[in-house]
């Protein structure tokens, strides 16, 4: 494709902290190449407000490769912008055309305070991690790699579910903020391998009952998620998470 | 959390919804075949046999109390996890995805659900309601088929009718889906069969009772 500038017009929400209300603020920026990722789009803005003397936009970001999980934009109504299993942060200026009008918002949810403009406050992923995702290993030596046979399928199935970045999209685009698919895919990729097996009967239940904790909505299988998911993590995951939970409460030890 | 609880966490919750769901569904199937007896064309001959048969039959009037029962849990539980869904953003999105996201019917099952509700009321005042009554204190069972022949005549009425059965489609091209997912189906195995099979429910359900109406105002059923 031809490498073009733009002009763009963009409403950015601002919000000085949590406790603070925002609002948007619109900004004009100049000769954007086509061939920029967005956030360097935002990078360029953030240099010309410094330069002016303004205080930059506050946006996460850290590998800039679609692999970490920190970028975090909800782009004229879409998380991580319009392209399909895509973040932020591999979402490219050819996308845009020169007029353009962009509307960027943090991720909205209870559960995900705003920090500072665009950045929110996800530490309540990694408190729903805290309270189930591991597993039990033994001290010493590391096994054998092949120690223990997995069958290929269900060692595929446990890897597309690992690949969750935990970035919160699925919060941030599902209608009822409801975090299922993310706790889904940590829960489906140990659910899946023979490691997995010691914490089964308490992990889905720990999980889903931190999830509630943390003021997450409940799922109502809308399927938002999986279509706005980088990742392409699948709404199978939260089919086995029901599954798991299930089998948790019905034949688990506790009472 | 002891299992009594887990029926009060999120997923538990969406097990209520999709058991009573799975409950009022078998309801539809066994209702709709029971009236569309009158598609016999025998002057209600069957109609009438099988109505006094659900009306009377002991064992059919115990899960009736079953299922108003699942039903009133539905309603109040669906609108209670949508009054608390609602809750959890309280500063919505000035740019919504729309419908490039998701169908537009998988998020409006509360607003569906209610205007199925309304459909309901009516629906019960006009034929269950005066049956039971008159069974109860009155002279015994009415005359099921005289009462939807006359009844269709009101254009209102019938018109509400289809209404009420077409959002009754809507709710169901979700909720037919969503209750098997909740369960834990959605596989890759069994969701296009569900998928499948519910959209085919979802239509045909709604038509043959929407056509109840509308066969007797258009006066193809004598």
């Amino acid at each position: 494709m031809e490498h073009y500038k733009m002009n763009l017009t963009l409403k950015v929400w601002r919000q000085k902290s949590k406790d603070f209300k925002g609002h948007f603020e619109t900004f004009k920026v100049s000769d954007i190449s086509s061939e920029m990722s967005f956030l360097e789009m935002f990078d360029v803005l953030n240099e010309k407000l410094v330069a002016e003397g303004k205080e930059p936009v506050a946006f996460d970001h850290d590998c800039r490769e679609g692999i970490c999980g920190m970028c975090s934009m909800y782009i004229n109504g879409r998380a991580h912008g319009p392209w399909h299993e895509t973040t932020t942060c591999q979402l490219h200026m050819r996308e845009y055309k020169d007029g353009d009008t962009i509307v960027v918002e943090p991720w909205r949810a209870n559960s995900f305070p705003v920090i500072r403009d665009l950045v929110v406050d996800r530490s309540a992923f990694d408190r729903i991690i805290a309270a189930g995702g591991y597993i039990s290993v033994n001290t010493g030596n590391a096994q054998d790699a092949n120690a223990l046979p997995i069958d290929k399928q269900k060692a595929d199935e446990s890897f597309a579910a690992a690949t969750c970045i935990g970035c919160g999209a699925c919060v941030a685009a599902c209608p009822n903020t409801s975090a299922m698919l993310f706790v889904s895919a940590k829960v489906s990729h140990l659910a899946l391998l023979p490691q997995g097996d010691p914490e089964r009967k308490t992990r889905a239940t720990n999980m889903i009952h931190q999830m509630d904790t943390e003021g997450f909505g409940s799922c109502t299988n809308i399927g938002a998620c999986e279509a706005e998911c980088p990742k392409g993590i699948s709404l199978e995951n939260i089919a086995r998470l029901n599954r798991e939970y299930i089998g948790a409460v019905f034949s688990g030890s506790k009472d | 959390m002891n299992w009594k609880q887990s029926f009060s966490t999120s997923i538990g919750k969406k097990l209520q919804m999709s058991l009573t769901g799975l409950f009022l569904i078998t309801f539809l199937l066994v209702h709709c075949y029971i009236n569309a007896q009158i598609f016999y064309q025998d002057g209600g001959t069957r109609f009438k046999e099988a109505a006094h048969f659900m009306g009377t039959n002991f064992v059919i009037r115990t899960v009736e109390i079953g299922l108003f029962a699942f039903l009133i849990l539905h309603i109040v539980q669906g609108l209670l996890l949508w009054a608390k869904n609602r809750s959890r953003r309280s500063v919505g999105y000035a740019v919504s995805a729309g419908n490039k996201t998701s169908p537009w019917y998988s998020r409006s099952m509360a607003l569906l659900g209610t205007l199925v509700l309304l459909f309901l009321i009516l629906h019960l005042s006009k034929f269950w309601g005066p049956n039971r009554y008159s069974m109860t204190f009155g002279s015994g069972e009415l005359d099921l088929y005289a009462m939807m022949r006359d009844e269709f005549q009101t254009t209102w009425v019938v018109v509400v009718y289809v209404l009420g059965c077409i959002a009754l489609g809507w709710h169901l091209l979700h909720g037919f889906y969503s209750a098997f997912q909740t369960l834990g189906l959605g596989t890759h195995k069994y969701k296009g069969m569900i998928k499948t099979i519910g959209v085919a429910f979802s239509i045909v359900v709604p038509v043959i009772f929407a056509l109840m109406p509308v066969s007797f105002y258009m006066h193809w059923v004598s």
